[in-house]
């Protein structure tokens, strides 16, 4: 039974760069928003925090197409992505990236953002006294101290990125080798006669993809602990 | 010397400070609650007044007429707060020169060598701060922010956070210090403790100065 086809190969590999490439364009973007939630006090905050969470909570097939509207070809800022730097969104794999990271973001958000507000502003307020501008005590302090759970939202937004369907499929629909992850690629099986097989070792696969990132997600949240008790 | 003439509203209390010290070493003494912390959180610059000034040696580091905070990054003023707070992710040897860096200031083993004698926590570099003693963290953050070469260092009872035995350790660090001739404010509550260190003192009480002068302001006995 655990004999993987070529096929297959194409859709994990392809969820495997989808998600890693998902994961680290939104992490540091999600730190810089983070820090400003957890950090910052401005006009607006509570409706940026929202926004943030939006992908959590509307239909994946609402943000499928409110990419497209805004990132296809024709789409606002896909338009001019592709006419001034050549960057095309839509029925590409880079397509499935976005929307990815765009449904992997509140996830990889909020353990940072929990990190950050766990970090004593008692030492920040130390470093500033030992001569520390406000950017090094972010480098040397601040984020240092919230690295387990930085490394936590990227562990959890990397699982949500490998499993996405419904907002991926949307945007850029589920062509073989360009477009069809782990979740599309069982999609289509199990609407094919005879693909149950096939489908059944891929739900395995992404089990046991999203199994081992919960359980790193787990151990980093527990070395957090450690390591803002001094040990 | 160190000017402050500031008011400062926090909830139901208001803090109305006016001294010029150019003592050595500047107590301030009152009961708990009657604005010591407030007081130097101000020198440091991690609290902004709402009115008034505070100058150390002719250079402005707040006048809220014209608008200026110099912020505690640029003060170059140390502060040695009464729960250590050292870096728990750094071992002795980093938050010892965590100062330095941040300055972008020569190594100079030289003073490390000083300052790590004085303090007796050479034996010290290469733990964590979750592993040291009470009284080792505060010397361990005495030395951090000497080593940051500071004009002028804060220390705010030092000594509060340890039972007898710690302070008499550590009390002959503080004389010693005194005696090398770095300029320091030390808040206390503890009269003893100021006459054995102090050489010039300023009384709070509720909010405001209610004595100031020499050590002998202090057999009043007010508390």
């Amino acid at each position: 039974m655990f004999e993987i086809s070529p096929t297959e190969w194409t859709a994990i590999l392809l969820s495997l760069r989808v998600a890693i490439v998902a994961t680290l364009v939104a992490t540091p973007l999600g730190i810089a928003l983070a820090w400003l939630l957890a950090r910052r006090d401005f006009w607006g905050k509570s409706v940026l925090d929202a926004l943030v969470h939006l992908p959590l909570v509307l239909p994946p097939v609402v943000t499928g197409y409110l990419l497209l509207l805004t990132f296809g070809r024709r789409g606002l800022v896909g338009a001019w992505l592709a006419d001034h730097l050549g960057i095309v969104f839509a029925f590409r794999w880079t397509g499935a990236a976005l929307a990815c990271g765009v449904m992997a973001f509140p996830l990889l958000v909020r353990p940072i953002r929990l990190s950050i507000e766990a970090v004593d502003r008692r030492l920040e307020q130390a470093a500033g006294t030992l001569g520390a501008a406000p950017w090094q005590v972010f480098l040397t302090v601040t984020l240092p101290l919230a690295l387990p759970g930085v490394l936590a939202g990227m562990v959890l937004g990397f699982a949500k990125a490998i499993g996405e369907f419904g907002a991926t499929i949307t945007f850029v629909s589920n062509i073989p080798g360009e477009t069809q992850t782990i979740s599309s690629a069982i999609y289509s099986l199990i609407q094919t006669p005879e693909g149950d097989l096939a489908a059944a070792r891929l739900v395995i696969i992404s089990i046991v993809l999203a199994m081992s990132a919960l359980v790193a997600s787990e151990w980093f949240a527990r070395r957090a602990t450690k390591r803002l008790h001094g040990n | 010397m160190l000017r402050v003439d500031v008011t400062k509203h926090l909830g139901e209390f208001t803090l109305s400070a006016s001294f010029t010290s150019e003592g050595r070493v500047t107590g301030l003494f009152g009961a708990s609650g009657a604005g010591k912390t407030s007081l130097i959180n101000m020198i440091a610059g991690l609290l902004k007044p709402d009115r008034g000034i505070i100058s150390l040696d002719g250079e402005t580091l707040d006048d809220t007429e014209a608008r200026v905070h110099v912020p505690p990054y640029r003060r170059r003023i140390g502060y040695v707060f009464q729960d250590a707070r050292l870096f728990p992710h750094l071992d002795v040897r980093q938050n010892l020169d965590y100062g330095r860096r941040m300055n972008r200031l020569p190594d100079d083993p030289a003073q490390r060598k000083r300052v790590t004698d004085l303090l007796d926590i050479g034996h010290l570099m290469d733990r964590r701060p979750g592993k040291l003693s009470g009284g080792e963290r505060q010397r361990v953050a005495l030395g951090r922010a000497l080593l940051s070469k500071p004009r002028l260092l804060l220390l705010d009872e030092p000594l509060g956070s340890l039972d007898e035995g710690r302070k008499v350790e550590i009390l002959p660090y503080l004389i010693r210090l005194r005696d090398e001739g770095i300029p320091m404010v030390y808040v206390s509550h503890d009269a003893a403790e100021l006459r054995q260190l102090a050489t010039q003192i300023v009384m709070l009480r509720r909010g405001e100065v209610t004595a100031f002068g020499g050590v002998k302001v202090l057999t009043g006995g007010s508390k």
